[in-house]
């Protein structure tokens, strides 16, 4: 039986003798460390390595390859011996890739001699990392037991070495790079692909990360439902169901787990306390809010940090009231029917007075359950306001006065504002709904269906609204990144979109003028096609360097209006190609489209559909938060009218292009 | 100054200045106990899980476990499930915390249990407390220690309830049987 652990867990050893085996789909370097009770290295004998592949109770490859098998006899290892780290690295200097992140997951296995698996780790979410250890055997009340480690190392092999108090751990870490570079220039044979059993070991280990980190489902997956909340009592059903995966939090810090995974020796990981900090409380009264008053490095992440705090403490306290007033609800009729069938009740007043108290108890708990969620309403609305008007352009309203001072900024923004969010029991506070930069999905913002209250019925009107949207969301991302640094292109086929483009076609900060026609729907999409295909080549390859000198490095935003308008078979594939692997490689879908206008290819594009982030040009209740699935009225954020915001933030833009 | 609880007995929740409690922890600690025999110095892995049950009028409207660690209105949150206990050596393995001022009105009861996932009983368990403190000084308010082992797999540990304005905690201490909180509902529903 197998245990696929995840990141901290351990397992129990139940023999001495072993293998690990490590598949990474790239040559990497595989090691062993063995360090002493205080879990420091004492010296470099203690390291297995290319250079020194045999210590006595292991031995190890003696090249970098993208299969290990590792040989461990645990007994024979030196009684001073209280753990062994297996650690891996990619090789330099040999001009493979160089950081973790541009490799496949690497997967580990504890196995018997006979091959039979104990344990397996895929060490995920690597990014920058070139030396990761990937495992740890130790000494556990007599016995030994392995965990999964996946601490990784961006300075490579020397930080990790040093990292574990190895004295010589920069001249140890040259003379195994060197080993392993004379290894790789012996071997002639390509790196063998993955085995088809690490490959499904991999997939299985997925779900074993676990129910409670639900909402970090990967996207555009199809047939994925979410994770099922159970319904709210108010939440309308009919066709707009709650995405799930719509509004996901970057990481889920509560669901770590006690074991605090934080490495011991270095302490600064956690990211510093918030200087802003909200003065004591006075006795009797709540705190005052402070704009910035959560964790993070920088003002913008303390910010962003400090609204998914109000995102969630509102869903929170909004799931107390409304669980209250079920429960008051439900206890209500339940004496109800108790007076209904209780025969003496029909004698006289007693039936009256029974109701009459049921009554009583259910207008009481409410209105109790209505002080809390006030008194928590009027905390979140204080701290909106003092949160608000602190926050940067990549985060801020279009009326938000910090507009009218932009300047085109210098640095990527970590988020970015597409709207606001709310919930019926608090109408007046908004949440800025923030989603990470660079957009994980594309976005649809869908000019078919009507607004809440039915009011905008005509739907050349939705779909001005619905184009104005696309453009305020495109200007919004044109001006938080630096000069230069995004790329729109617009298809527009029938030019029905002319006037809300206006802005963006006037200031001259679109690519080109907006494509027109079934030539120019072509026309863009192989030129993004074929970005798409370069870039992936050369990250597989690790080769970046070895793009043409004419591609456009920016990050690149197709807006597409009137969706399947103009479009061919030919042109749907190679969209729905950009939808699924553009986003990895800085290639943006922003689909102006009304799904009946498609429905003519049937299911085919269901999965288009399901990759896209869903916004809506009118305010409507699509949008569920990744804690108790509530569903939020989504409102676009667009240019208040009459203000000359867009054109001036627009101006500043194109002459920063130009300059 | 910790109060060791007793069976039975039953303390309110106020600060020693007057003041009522605003957040609580319950945490849980154990270790396994050693067993004789042929391997004597080995252990066996015990995983135990506390869970904390919410209850509105005598129903269950909200639990709080390993696959469900924060309650849906937040104020309840499990810090994390522990497969093997002894990380603590004496401090809690697994914790759950109570924000009591941000417990729905309508949850009058709050019952935490502690259940043997992987079925030993109490027999094989060593020094397994159960203690309540007060999260915001770090101040332990009362301990309540899983005493003589028996032959069952859960026990029902403690409740906290209102009583007027504040809260109050009554050592329960009740053994049962069963895997997960579930199968402990019939068990508990006497002690509401």
């Amino acid at each position: 039986m197998t245990a696929e652990l995840v990141r901290g867990q351990n397992h129990p050893l139940p023999q001495v003798r072993l293998e690990v085996r490590v598949s990474a789909g790239k040559p990497v370097v595989a090691g062993a460390t063995l360090s002493d009770e205080n879990g420091k290295v004492p010296g470099i004998e203690w390291v297995a390595h290319p250079g020194s592949p045999t210590l006595p109770g292991l031995e190890v490859s003696k090249q970098a390859a993208a299969d290990h098998r590792l040989a461990f006899d645990l007994g024979a290892l030196p009684e001073s011996v209280h753990r062994v780290s297996v650690l891996l690295a990619l090789p330099t200097g040999v001009g493979g890739p160089v950081r973790f992140g541009a490799v496949a997951a690497p997967f580990v296995a504890v196995t018997g001699l006979d091959g039979s698996e104990v344990a397996s780790y895929t060490i995920t979410s690597l990014d920058s990392e070139s030396a990761v250890v990937a495992l740890e055997l130790y000494r556990r009340q007599g016995a030994w037991k392995v965990r999964a480690v996946g601490q990784g190392y961006a300075g490579g092999l020397a930080e990790l070495l040093a990292d574990q108090g190895l004295p010589q751990a920069h001249q140890l870490a040259g003379s195994i790079n060197e080993a392993v570079a004379q290894g790789l220039a012996r071997s002639v044979a390509a790196p063998p692909p993955r085995t088809a059993d690490g490959e499904r070991s991999r997939h299985a280990a997925t779900p074993a990360l676990g129910p409670d980190q639900g909402g970090a489902t990967p996207q555009g997956t199809p047939g994925h439902t979410g994770h099922t909340a159970a319904p709210q009592a108010g939440s309308p059903g009919g066709p707009a169901q709650p995405d799930q995966s719509a509004v996901t939090q970057p990481a889920m810090p509560g669901a770590g787990g006690s074991v605090n995974y934080s490495h011991p020796g270095r302490q600064t990981a956690a990211p510093p306390p918030p200087p802003p900090t909200a003065p004591p409380a006075q006795p009797g009264q709540s705190a005052q809010p402070v704009a910035g008053d959560a964790t993070g490095w920088s003002m913008d992440e303390r910010l962003y940090n400090q609204v998914w705090g109000m995102f969630e403490d509102l869903a929170r306290t909004t799931a107390a009231y409304r669980s209250a007033v079920d429960f008051a609800e439900s206890r209500m009729e339940q004496e109800l029917d108790k007076v209904l069938s209780d025969p003496r009740s029909r004698i006289g007043g007693q039936g009256d007075a029974a109701r009459e108290a049921a009554r009583a108890k259910h207008g009481l708990l409410v209105d109790q359950a209505r002080v809390a969620l006030d008194r928590d309403l009027a905390q979140l609305t204080a701290e909106s306001e003092v949160v608000e008007p602190a926050l940067p352009p990549a985060f801020a309203r279009w009326d938000n006065p910090v507009w009218h001072g932009y300047r085109v900024p210098m640095e990527i923004p970590m988020a970015l504002r597409l709207g606001d969010l709310r919930l019926p029991e608090s109408s007046t506070l908004s949440i800025p709904m923030l989603v990470r930069l660079p957009l994980e999905r594309g976005l649809w913002i869908d000019s078919g269906r009507g607004s809440l209250d039915g009011s905008l019925a005509d739907s050349g009107d939705l779909r001005r609204l619905a184009m104005d949207t696309a453009v305020a969301n495109a200007a919004r991302l044109l001006a938080v990144y630096p000069a230069g640094e995004y790329t729109v292109h617009v298809i527009d086929p029938a030019g029905s979109g002319a006037s809300a483009l206006a802005p963006l076609v006037q200031t001259g900060v679109l690519h080109a003028p907006p494509a027109v026609g079934a030539a120019g729907v072509n026309d863009v999409l192989a030129r993004l096609t074929q970005r798409v295909d370069l870039v992936q080549m050369a990250i597989r390859g690790g080769a970046a360097d070895a793009l043409p000198p004419d591609l456009d490095t920016a990050e690149q935003l197709l807006i597409v209006n009137d969706f399947p308008h103009g479009f061919d078979d030919r042109a749907v594939t190679q969209l729905r190609y950009l939808a699924d692997e553009g986003p990895a490689v800085g290639v943006h879908l922003m689909l102006v489209a009304d799904r009946e206008d498609a429905a003519a290819y049937g299911p085919l594009l269901d999965p288009l559909w399901r990759s896209l982030m869903r916004l809506t040009p009118v305010p409507d209740d699509h949008l569920a938060d990744p804690w108790v699935g509530h569903a939020w009225t989504y409102e676009p954020s667009l240019i208040p009218p009459g203000s000359q915001v867009l054109h001036h933030v627009l101006s500043q833009v194109a002459a920063a292009r130009r300059s | 100054m910790t109060v060791n609880m007793t069976k039975g007995q039953a303390i309110s929740l106020q600060k020693n200045d007057g003041g009522t409690l605003t957040a609580v922890r319950m945490g849980l600690g154990w270790q396994a106990a050693p067993r004789r025999g042929l391997f004597g110095s080995r252990t066996r892995e015990i995983d135990l899980d506390a869970s904390a049950v919410l209850f509105a009028d005598k129903q269950p409207v909200d639990v709080v476990f390993f696959r469900h660690l924060v309650s849906d209105d937040g104020s309840v949150r499990h810090t994390g499930d522990n497969l093997v206990g002894g990380v603590g050596q004496g401090g809690d393995d697994e914790a759950i915390l109570v924000d009591l001022q941000r417990v729905p009105v309508h949850i009058d009861q709050i019952i935490f249990t502690v259940n043997s996932f992987t079925g030993q009983t109490f027999q094989e368990v060593q020094d397994a407390f159960c203690r309540l403190v007060d999260e915001t000084n770090g101040q332990e308010l009362a301990r309540y220690t899983l005493a003589g082992g028996g032959q069952y797999t859960a026990q029902i540990m403690a409740k906290v309830h209102r009583a007027g304005a504040g809260w109050q905690m009554t050592a329960l201490g009740t053994p049962a049987n069963g895997r997960t909180f579930q199968d402990l509902m019939p068990a508990i529903l006497p002690h509401l």
